[in-house]
């Protein structure tokens, strides 16, 4: 019998459940000189903003065991550069599209979002809230459920029609799961889980932070955890809300593991710098994984460690 | 230059299983020779090499950059690439750890190369420390082109100079400089240029080495009025062009100064485009500041 490897978003249909991660892959020009970006489940772009951003200052990455962080800042052309030159590019390609929007206030996302809305090829909207508010002291909007609520909100009232808004969740929390119903009840169609965690590095020859910007994100496997259990938690409270997961997947192994926590599908993205070819591997080995432990439809391991309560 | 994202991959670029058939201390380093297949012959001198580290389980999860020393094409059509690591951190231990017969996992030819002129040139070529090892290469080709070819090479300690003896024959003279006058000159290179640049009517400067060097060659060319050619070296985690860490702040052919890829825009740069000296902050006037 032939595996069913598709998998759908809230109405959104995907060949596969292996997409790239936003921020991790550009706009895929790049990964597009090894492997044809159409035989991916999709492409989420790198998160885009209203205007150009140089990003921050360098040094923006260091290594760390089993991962890295990084402060890139954003860097990008703008949302109107990147509708006329990445998405037309994207759809050439044959390749299922996600858009990252990222904004600096409420009304930002509103702003981004009216800007998609009649943009044609474009499966979903993933909401980057793990951004400073300008309006509230540089708070990330991700870690306080009315700020989370408040950015997916103004995406929903200003997306319209029936493209699905994926609210990208922070694990820099308390509770993670308070945040996910906090969204879904502003208009989530669903979860991307997990964002990068903040880190920081003292380099102990300068005796400074590696960074220019102090902290950055961390990801990786270091993180695989911690991404495992935030979809684990989530998935349980919500057993039917679409969750795109991701943190650390290098393997088929370990995007089965979130599958089976209860991904919906899998980002791959820090595994991409150490390997253009990762996120093709990854889909690879988790359909043969999925066949040999006896699955017949991909949906079907979603969240599957959850039976008889996990135990 | 187009925005972000507008410059393309190196189109000859290729993931590749090597096979490493020599590795010999040379002085404070390492040179590798790696059997590879016809890639080798797309290398240009300047061209990098992307390197996965650390064998399957290792816990460093990025690539770790390193300039081409040399890249030829075996009669046999075997393609051979050779590097020159220098084993600072756990990275570069790992690889020049590693002995013939295993096989390590590279991408290459990746980054921009030198330019070569059409027309013979006066051409000096400076390298610091490791960073000399992309110019051998260079040097012959420049030659074959009827260049003059003088070089300096620069070092902490005369350890750290990387000269070998088929490199020193491609070259019209060889200057050393170390700072604690273990060999040649006492000093840095930049102490040297002036008077070689006029000595030999040089019109070009080809150069690979640290950002602070390279910052001084720059004030340098400028000053004398002469191009300046060279290969930046910024820590990358991809070296591919998706991760946008080896950034750096470079003026484009519109006017606009962005902060430009130096895995795909470089590593080989014109100097005088460069904004130098802005590590840790975005200079002022940078697009998307």
């Amino acid at each position: 019998m032939s595996f069913n490897y598709s998998t759908s978003l809230a109405g959104a249909f995907f060949a596969n459940p292996i997409f790239t991660a936003s921020g991790c892959a550009g706009s895929g020009k790049e990964l597009a000189h090894f492997f044809p970006l159409s035989s991916l489940g999709a492409v989420v772009t790198k998160s885009i903003m209203i205007k150009p951003r140089s990003g921050r200052a360098t040094p923006r990455m260091a290594e760390t065991p089993s991962g890295m962080l990084n402060s890139i800042g954003l860097q990008g052309p703008g949302i109107d550069i990147f509708l006329e030159n990445d998405i037309p590019w994207l759809r050439d390609q044959g390749a299922r599209i996600i858009v990252s929007i990222a904004g600096e206030s409420v009304e930002e996302y509103a702003v981004l979002s009216r800007k998609l809305r009649n943009v044609p090829g474009i499966s979903a909207v993933e909401v980057n809230i793990s951004c400073p508010n300008v309006e509230n002291r540089g708070q990330v909007f991700a870690c306080n459920p009315d700020t989370a609520a408040a950015a997916i909100a103004a995406a929903r009232r200003n997306i319209g029609g029936e493209l699905p808004i994926i609210a990208k969740l922070s694990p820099d929390v308390t509770d993670i799961v308070a945040i996910a119903g906090s969204v879904i009840d502003a208009g989530a169609d669903g979860l991307a889980l997990i964002n990068t965690l903040l880190g920081m590095v003292i380099d102990t020859n300068s005796m400074l932070p590696r960074l220019s910007q102090k902290t950055g994100g961390l990801s990786g496997p270091a993180i695989r955890p911690i991404a495992v259990r935030a979809i684990y938690q989530v998935r349980a409270v919500y057993p039917k809300i679409p969750i795109v997961g991701m943190g650390g997947v290098t393997s088929g192994r370990d995007a089965f593991e979130l599958v089976l926590a209860g991904a919906n599908a899998v980002s791959v993205g820090t595994a991409t710098f150490g390997d253009p070819m990762a996120v093709i591997q990854i889909k690879n080995e988790l359909e043969e994984l999925c066949s040999i432990r006896g699955f017949t439809s991909f949906s079907d391991a979603v969240g599957f460690a959850h039976r008889n309560g996990g135990q | 230059m187009a925005e972000i994202g507008g410059a393309l991959i190196n189109s000859k670029a290729q993931q590749f299983s090597a096979e490493v058939i020599s590795n010999k201390r040379v002085g404070a380093y390492n040179h590798m020779v790696f059997a590879v297949n016809e890639l080798a012959h797309h290398c240009r001198p300047g061209n990098f090499v992307a390197v996965l580290v650390g064998g399957a389980s290792s816990s460093m999860v990025l690539r770790r950059a390193f300039a081409i020393y040399r890249a030829s094409l075996r009669s046999d059509g075997v393609g051979l690439l050779e590097l020159v690591v220098a084993a600072n951190g756990n990275g570069s231990k790992w690889l020049a750890a590693q002995l013939p017969g295993s096989f390590v996992d590279l991408i290459a030819p990746l980054g921009t190369a030198f330019g070569i002129p059409t027309e013979p040139v006066n051409a000096l070529l400076v390298g610091g420390g490791y960073g000399s090892a992309p110019l051998f290469a260079l040097a012959e080709i420049l030659k074959g082109r009827g260049c003059r070819v003088d070089m300096v090479l620069g070092a902490s300690v005369a350890g750290k100079i990387y000269a070998p003896l088929e490199g020193k024959r491609s070259v019209n003279s060889l200057t050393i400089t170390t700072e604690d006058a273990s060999a040649g000159i006492s000093g840095r290179v930049s102490d040297v240029l002036p008077d070689l640049i006029r000595e030999h009517k040089v019109d070009v400067i080809y150069s690979c080495g640290p950002m602070a060097m390279l910052e001084a060659i720059t004030k340098i060319s400028q000053s004398h009025e002469i191009l300046h050619q060279c290969s930046v070296e910024e820590s990358m985690a991809c070296g591919i062009g998706v991760c946008m860490t080896c950034v750096l702040p470079v003026e484009g052919d519109d006017g606009i100064t962005r902060m430009t890829r130096s895995c795909i825009e470089g590593p080989v740069m014109d100097g005088n485009k460069v904004l130098w000296g802005h590590s840790r902050e975005i200079p002022e006037g940078v697009w998307g500041r």
